[in-house]
Order: C-alpha cells, then sequence, then structure tokens
C-alpha cells in the first residue's frame, strides 16, 4: 500500500443563505479501504458529496486527489475522469430495461461505432458479474431481480465504468474512488452481506470506497475508518476496530450520554385517547399499532427507509398501499377508501415534508397558496373575493410572522423558513383538530424553527399533533412520546425522561430497545 | 446544540431583515416589468392597428373590414377558449377543432337530410360533443393515458366519421334562421357572432378569476399533488375539463354552420393550430403565466389582424400558415422564458 491518500479533502466550506452547511471540513480516504462517513441529517454529508460530484461549488477549500491538487469547484461530469463513481439510494436504474442494457447504458451512450453487439454484451456481463462472484441473470428486466441483485448491479457498473474510462483513455490505471450512498437502506438486512461481500471484492481489486449510511452497525461492520459530521464540521476521524458504538454514538449526537439539556417537557395533558391506529401496513411498515391522545404531541422517530413517516401520510389519506383500520372518536375508518378530502372533512392537517413538490405552488403568489384550504368561505353572492383573501393572507402572514408579507409575490421566493411557517398557517386557520406534520424544519432557519416549535406547543389545547422526524433534537424538545421504527416496525415508544436526543438516537440506530 | 429554548423570541433577531429590503425592491421592480408584460401584447395590437390604418386607409381603416375581422374569427375565439380549460389544468386537447366540425355536420346532417327542427338539431350536437368529451376525460382520468395521445386519436376518429356520415360531400340549405342568429342580425354595425365570443369569453373570465372553481382548476393542473393534498378532487375537475372543452367547440361547430350555411367533411380542423398559437400567445397576456380569457381575446385579434394587415398588402393564403406557426412557436419559447424567469426569482 502506498501512503499518498486517494482523496484528500482539506478545509472544505460551503454556505447557503448565510448558515455553514460545511465548515471547514477535513476528509482523507486512503487507498484500499472502506471509509465510513456518518452524521445525522443536516450535519452535511450530502454537501460534501454533491461538491466531490461538480454539483454544488464550495465557497473554499482544497481537493487531492492521488497527491494532485485539483482545482475546485469540479466541472460536470469531472468525477469521472477523477475516477469517482457515485451509487445513490435509488441506483439510478432504468428498471423497465434489461440487466445488459442498463450495465452497459454508459458504454453506449458514448460509443461512437455505428454497430453494438448485443450477443458479445451479454457475455461479457456474465463474465462480470462472475469475476464479482455474484449471481444476476444479465437477460432479466431490472425490476424483475430482487432489490439487493439491483443494487449489486448498481454498484458493479459503476466500478466498471471506470475501469473502461480509464482504459480506453489510455491512462495508467491509479485506485478511484466509490462512493456508496445509503445503499442498504432498501435492503433486508439479512441480503446486505451479499453488498459487503462485492464491497470487499471491490477493495482488494484496487480501489477505494467510501460508505455513507446512518446505520452504525453496517457502517462498523464493513469500514476500516470512520469520519464523523455534525453541524457541518468534522468532528473526528476513529480507526473502526478501536472505537466503540458507544463512542461513535457520541460522536454523531455531540453530547455526553447522560447529560441532555432541554427545556422540561410537558406532561401529557390528558389520558383521552382521539385516535388510535391498527394494525397500519404500508409498502414500508407492518402491523404499526399505536394511540394519540388529546392534546398530546407525539412524536415518530426511524432512520431513512424505516417507515417512521408512513402513519403520517396514511392518516392523511395519501398512501394508496395502506391498510388496516384507526377509530377516530368511536368511528372505525379503513385506511383502505380513505382519502384526502374525508381525512380533512375528519379534521385533519397535513403539512408534508416536501414543500415544493408536495406543500406548495412556487410559481404561484403566497396569497393563493395560503387561501387553497378556505376558497368557499371567501364565495359569495357569486363572486370570488379577491380583496377578501388578500386580507386573509396578509392576517395570517402577520399571525405567523411570514417575512416579507407581501402576499402578491410569489411562494417560491420567500426563504425556507417562511414557506415552512406559511405551509403552517394555511392548515391551522381551519379548525382542525388533527396536525399531522413530516419533517416541519427540514431547511429551515433556527429562528424560524423556534417560532413553529412555539406554534405547535400553543395549539396543543384544541389540537393532538403527529411529528415524524428525523430531526431527534426536534422530537426531543418537542415530544411528550416517540414512537421509533426500526426497519418497517414499531419497535416501542419512549417517554418521561428518555425522550432525549441520544435515547431516540440510539433506538433508531438499532441498539437494543427496551420496548413498551 | 444549534436549538436555543427561547420562547418569543424577539422578531428582528431571525436576520432576515437585512434580506427583506432588498426582496421588497425587487419584488416591486418586479411588479412593474410585470404590467408592462401583461398589456405588452395589447399594446403590440393595437400598434398595428395604428400601423395599418395609416399605411391602408382606404381599405384597412374602414368599419366593414373591423366589423368583418370581429365577425369571422370570433370562431377561432370559442375555440381557443374552449382549448384553455383543459390547458389550464394541464391537459392538452388535440380534439376541439374536431369537435366543432362533427358538431357543424351533425346540425346541418339532421336539420337538412333528416328534416329535423333546428333547435333538436343543435341539442343533438352538444350531446355528441358531451359524449367525445366524457370518453376523452375518461380515459386520461381513468386509464391514465396521456392526454395528448387520447385526443389525437379522437381527434382522427372524429375525422373519419365526419367523411362516413357527409359521404365525403357538403351538406347545404341549414334553417336560415341560424344563419340570422349568428350572422345577418347586428348589434353596432357587428354581427351577433362576435358578441357570442364576447359574452363567452366574459363567463370564462368569471369562472377563471371569480370562482373558487377557478382557482381549483389552476391548482389541480400546476401541481396535482398539492391539489390533492388540499382535498381537491383532481380527476374530477380534469375529466370536467375535457367535457366543457368539447361543450364551447360543439358551440363553435354550430357558429360555423350558422356562418356558411352548410357544414362538410374538413369543416372546422384548420381551427387547430391557430387555436393553440393564440392559446399560448394569450398565456403571455393580461395575466402571464397563465391561460386566461382575455389574453386569448386579444391573441386571437392579434393574430387575424396581423394575417388581414398582411394580406391586404398582397401577400397570398400562404402567409397564414407561416404566420400561425411562428407564432405558436414564439409563442411557447415566450411563455417557458416566464415560467424560467420565475422559478430562477424563486432559488
Amino acid at each position: 500500500m502506498n501512503n499518498t491518500p486517494l482523496l484528500k479533502i482539506t478545509n472544505l466550506t460551503k454556505v447557503f443563505g448565510g448558515q455553514k452547511a460545511l465548515d471547514r471540513v477535513n476528509l482523507t480516504v486512503n487507498v484500499g479501504e472502506v471509509h465510513g462517513l456518518l452524521g445525522e441529517n443536516g450535519s452535511g454529508k450530502s454537501t460534501l458529496i454533491k461538491i466531490l460530484s461538480g454539483f454544488y461549488e464550495p465557497d473554499e477549500g482544497q481537493l487531492e486527489v492521488n497527491g494532485k491538487s485539483v482545482a475546485l469547484p469540479l466541472l460536470p461530469g469531472q468525477y469521472r475522469s477523477l475516477g469517482f463513481e457515485f451509487v445513490h439510494q435509488d441506483l439510478g436504474l432504468l428498471p423497465s430495461l434489461t440487466v445488459t442494457e442498463n450495465l452497459f447504458m454508459g458504454r453506449i451512450a458514448e460509443s461512437r461505432t455505428p454497430y453494438f453487439s448485443w450477443l458479445n454484451a451479454r457475455r461479457q456481463a456474465t463474465k462480470i458479474f462472475a469475476d464479482y462472484d455474484v449471481n444476476i441473470d444479465p437477460s432479466a428486466y431490472v425490476d424483475e431481480v430482487r432489490p439487493v441483485q439491483r443494487a449489486a448491479l448498481a454498484i458493479i457498473r459503476a466500478i466498471e465504468g471506470i475501469k473502461y474510462l480509464r482504459a480506453s483513455a489510455g491512462a495508467e490505471v491509479e485506485p478511484s474512488l466509490l462512493v456508496l450512498d445509503e445503499p442498504t437502506v432498501y435492503l433486508p438486512s439479512q441480503e446486505v452481506d451479499v453488498l459487503f461481500g462485492l464491497v470487499r471484492n471491490i477493495v482488494e481489486q484496487g480501489s477505494s470506497v467510501l460508505f455513507v449510511s446512518h446505520n452504525l452497525d453496517e457502517v462498523r461492520q464493513i469500514t476500516n475508518s470512520i469520519s464523523v459530521l455534525r453541524d457541518g464540521r468534522s468532528v473526528g476521524t476513529l480507526n473502526t476496530e478501536t472505537s466503540t458504538k458507544r463512542e461513535l454514538v457520541r460522536l454523531i449526537v455531540g453530547r455526553d450520554l447522560d447529560q441532555d439539556e432541554f427545556e422540561p417537557i410537558p406532561v401529557s395533558r390528558s389520558e383521552d385517547t382521539v385516535l388510535s391506529v391498527n394494525g397500519l401496513t404500508t409498502s414500508l411498515v407492518q402491523d404499526v399499532s399505536f394511540d394519540l391522545r388529546k392534546g398530546e404531541i407525539l412524536g415518530l422517530a426511524g432512520l431513512a427507509g424505516s417507515g417512521f413517516e408512513d402513519p403520517v401520510y396514511s392518516l392523511f389519506g395519501s398512501d394508496r398501499t395502506a391498510s388496516g383500520e384507526f377509530m377516530l372518536s368511536d368511528l372505525p375508518v379503513k385506511f383502505s377508501g380513505h382519502n384526502e378530502r374525508s381525512a380533512i372533512g375528519m379534521g385533519m392537517a397535513l403539512v408534508p415534508a416536501d414543500r415544493k413538490i408536495f406543500g406548495s405552488i412556487f410559481d404561484l403568489p403566497m396569497a393563493d397558496n395560503v387561501n387553497l384550504t378556505v376558497l368557499d368561505n371567501f364565495f359569495f353572492k357569486g363572486i370570488l373575493r379577491h380583496n377578501k383573501l388578500r386580507k386573509n393572507a396578509r392576517d395570517l402572514l402577520k399571525e405567523f410572522d411570514v417575512r416579507p408579507q407581501l402576499v402578491g409575490m410569489d411562494y417560491g421566493l420567500f426563504s425556507g423558513g417562511n414557506q415552512q411557517k406559511a405551509m403552517m398557517a394555511k392548515w391551522l386557520q381551519l379548525p382542525q383538530a388533527i396536525l399531522l406534520l413530516h419533517e416541519p424544519t427540514q431547511g429551515v432557519d433556527i429562528g424560524a424553527r423556534e417560532q413553529i416549535y412555539q406554534v405547535i406547543r400553543g395549539r396543543t389545547s384544541t389540537m393532538s399533533t403527529i411529528i415524524a422526524s428525523s430531526d431527534f433534537e426536534e422530537l426531543a424538545t418537542l415530544c411528550d412520546r416517540v414512537g421509533i421504527f426500526v426497519k418497517g416496525r414499531l419497535a416501542g415508544f419512549l417517554t418521561g425522561d428518555d425522550v432525549n436526543h441520544s435515547k431516540i438516537a440510539e433506538m433508531c440506530m438499532g441498539e437494543s430497545a427496551d420496548a413498551r | 446544540m444549534t436549538t436555543p429554548s427561547l420562547p418569543g423570541s424577539p422578531p428582528g433577531t431571525f436576520g432576515e431583515d437585512t434580506k427583506l429590503e432588498s426582496t421588497k425592491a425587487s419584488a416591486l421592480k418586479g411588479r412593474f416589468a410585470g404590467k408592462l408584460e401583461a398589456y405588452a401584447l395589447l399594446i403590440a395590437w393595437l400598434g398595428v392597428i395604428v400601423v395599418f390604418s395609416f399605411v391602408k386607409p382606404e381599405t384597412f381603416a374602414q368599419w366593414s373590414n373591423v366589423s368583418s375581422i370581429l365577425a369571422s374569427n370570433a370562431i377561432l375565439v370559442v375555440i381557443t377558449l374552449a382549448l384553455i380549460i383543459p390547458l389550464t389544468t394541464g391537459d392538452f386537447d388535440l380534439s376541439v377543432a374536431s369537435v366543432a366540425g362533427l358538431s357543424a355536420v351533425t346540425v346541418a346532417q339532421l336539420n337538412v337530410n333528416l328534416g329535423w327542427p333546428l333547435w333538436l338539431a343543435i341539442l343533438a350536437a352538444f350531446a355528441v360533443a358531451l359524449l367525445v368529451g366524457a370518453i376523452n376525460g375518461g380515459l386520461i382520468v381513468l386509464l391514465g393515458i396521456e392526454s395528448l395521445i387520447v385526443t389525437l386519436g379522437m381527434s382522427t376518429i372524429i375525422t373519419g366519421v365526419m367523411l362516413w356520415v357527409t359521404d365525403a360531400r357538403t351538406v347545404t340549405g341549414v334553417d336560415p334562421a341560424l344563419v340570422d342568429m349568428v350572422i345577418r342580425n347586428r348589434f353596432l354595425g357587428i354581427p351577433f357572432i362576435f358578441y357570442y365570443a364576447l359574452i363567452l369569453t366574459f363567463i370564462i373570465w368569471y369562472i377563471f378569476q371569480f370562482t373558487p372553481l377557478g382557482q381549483r382548476l389552476l391548482v389541480a393542473g400546476r401541481n396535482r399533488d398539492v391539489a390533492r393534498l388540499a382535498g381537491i378532487r383532481v380527476g374530477l375537475l380534469r375529466w370536467g375539463a375535457m367535457v366543457a372543452a368539447s361543450l364551447i367547440a360543439a358551440l363553435a361547430g354550430i357558429l360555423i354552420v350558422g356562418l356558411s350555411g352548410s357544414a362538410g367533411p374538413s369543416t372546422g380542423l384548420d381551427y387547430l393550430l391557430p387555436a393553440f398559437a393564440a392559446a399560448f400567445l394569450g398565456s403571455t397576456a393580461i395575466r402571464p403565466g397563465r391561460f386566461n380569457a382575455w389574453g386569448t381575446f386579444v391573441a386571437v385579434y392579434f393574430l387575424v389582424t396581423g394575417i388581414t394587415a398582411l394580406q391586404l398588402l398582397g401577400a397570398k393564403t400562404f402567409v397564414q400558415y407561416l404566420f400561425y406557426g411562428t407564432a405558436l412557436i414564439l409563442a411557447v419559447a415566450l411563455s417557458q422564458h416566464i415560467k424560467r424567469r420565475r422559478l430562477k426569482q424563486g432559488f
């Protein structure tokens, strides 16, 4: 092994709207190692990766690849010539094409010859899979093979892509870097081993792997060393063999396990149940049952892919795969056949996580967005009263401190925090009794976050709230009770003093939980 | 950790006040530019009129010419208004022109060859259009087929039916009462047909602008998920938009019969492309970025005034094809530019 690191990042800084997503981050990946990159949501992992792929331009920082300094920002596509390849969570395969077609997609795209032999390609595919010791049928369609085979295909395609590019460029073969960004999220745990075999195989062939994951156990199993990011800063690099899980959790979470400071949790106001879910099953979760009490703020936590957000969408009738039933004021309702209209009629409100796709229309004015839920109230004598609607929007922006208070400005022009406050306003102007939230403060600045928390707390006399969030600090601050989802099951609840950041994190990351 | 537990942080500590000023300024500047943009087409139209009134005072600036332009293109206004309803909900209806033709043929055939009274023939034409719209909408919403494909197929089927029913011959001799109601009777020197288009423009404007329905159509077209999560029945709205488009197209067909007293196997079909050109051009005017009734109205008359003017200068018939084709591409390019600019500002 040589001592020049394959990848050396120093002082990498990226600022988004005044907030530092990355603050002088350092990362070194050596040749022939599997390097883990850990951190909570929003810690800067994905920003770092997007800088490596040339998607974001960093504000500061140096990059060295195989000892040579490389100018930042990277051009789009330049990562290929540096020997980087990325496999993201969604894998980037075309499911309606065959395995072989997917495997050689890049080669076909760049091919300059008029003829491409599929017979030859299939033979090559068979040989490649044999080399990596994985069993995939080259003629099968991608949507017919097992999830783990799909993941393996994506990884092999990435590695072969680098090899082919280098061979055709005639460049001397330098070690290359494969970045695996949460590749195991949708895999059953017993099949993850297949993938790990593949990763080891790749490292033996002289490449390095940067393994990005939420899952502590997996990272500890496969990596040689681990770097941890927290709030955009590098907080340490550990040798996997000599470090303990507890040490890692402490680095990720950023505090000693037993010294949590957060404001006292409000005691649950009532024991009256307003809503109970029985045996909810969706494409991600199985047999989930829980009660929501009157005035309670119930948190749902889990890692990406655990399905912790599914109850929220199912209750609002927008998960068409949901089955099971729920009881609302002694009225049994089946999840199948439930829809958004009936949910609104039952007094529910949903503020979804993705403001851009599900929450709002960016290219319509703020007034049109917040008034969407109350149009009928402003239609009398045959005229939609635009003046009154605008006044209603102005009042809402004032009440929820949305700035600037310009109701005619397009929604997309507001900052993330103000957009989110407006989304809350859109629903909270209705007399709804159950508030469903998913990631209520994602991409929201600190001030707005605090205001949103106050809004949620302020409504507990009239509303019961369910918050699905991957921000554990947020759940600890807000919730009376937190349900933990692990791999599609509701593993248990944390209550009272146990509702703190580290406990939630530990349980979500699969530490044995004393389920009640 | 970064979350301070400060209940009631005073406003002004949120680090957004500095941003506020510049946002406000750019919003105001944007508002002025927006106003100009909104009336640009109207101004261009008036410009064309003024210029050609000076160039060709003896032909162009005559009341008979004005009245003829307003009347003969009212049909295009009606068909374009039909088109902008599904366009607002995010669907294409390529069958509007053929539905107009089909309803024209239905009226003529039933009234002339089968001797049905005029009112019954008109009712039958609307019934046929209702059926076509319901099938279009059903295929799009229930089976989830692309509206472009559904209506392309449907318009081809209708063209076939028209040829079949008319036996490839033009049917003439429709009840003159219809001709009276459409073109012969005048108000202020302009045939009634223009006022029908004007009234319809008012109705669509009213629905789009002053009813919750109009707002819901818009939202359903912009983002189906957001609409669904707000409790809007997206499928029903899209279906209803296809039905409404067909019914209005049928009205256009009836006006065509009234204009000429006859209907043939290719009646109405030529309106498709001009209607798309006018619809997209209209979406850049009056309320830029939205398909809207008055924008449509102005766009139609801008286009036909331009063509008439060119023809008065001696251009031949072919010029209208060049003009409409160019206008369609330019209008779509322009409306995409508007959209992109708004999105860019959004980030």
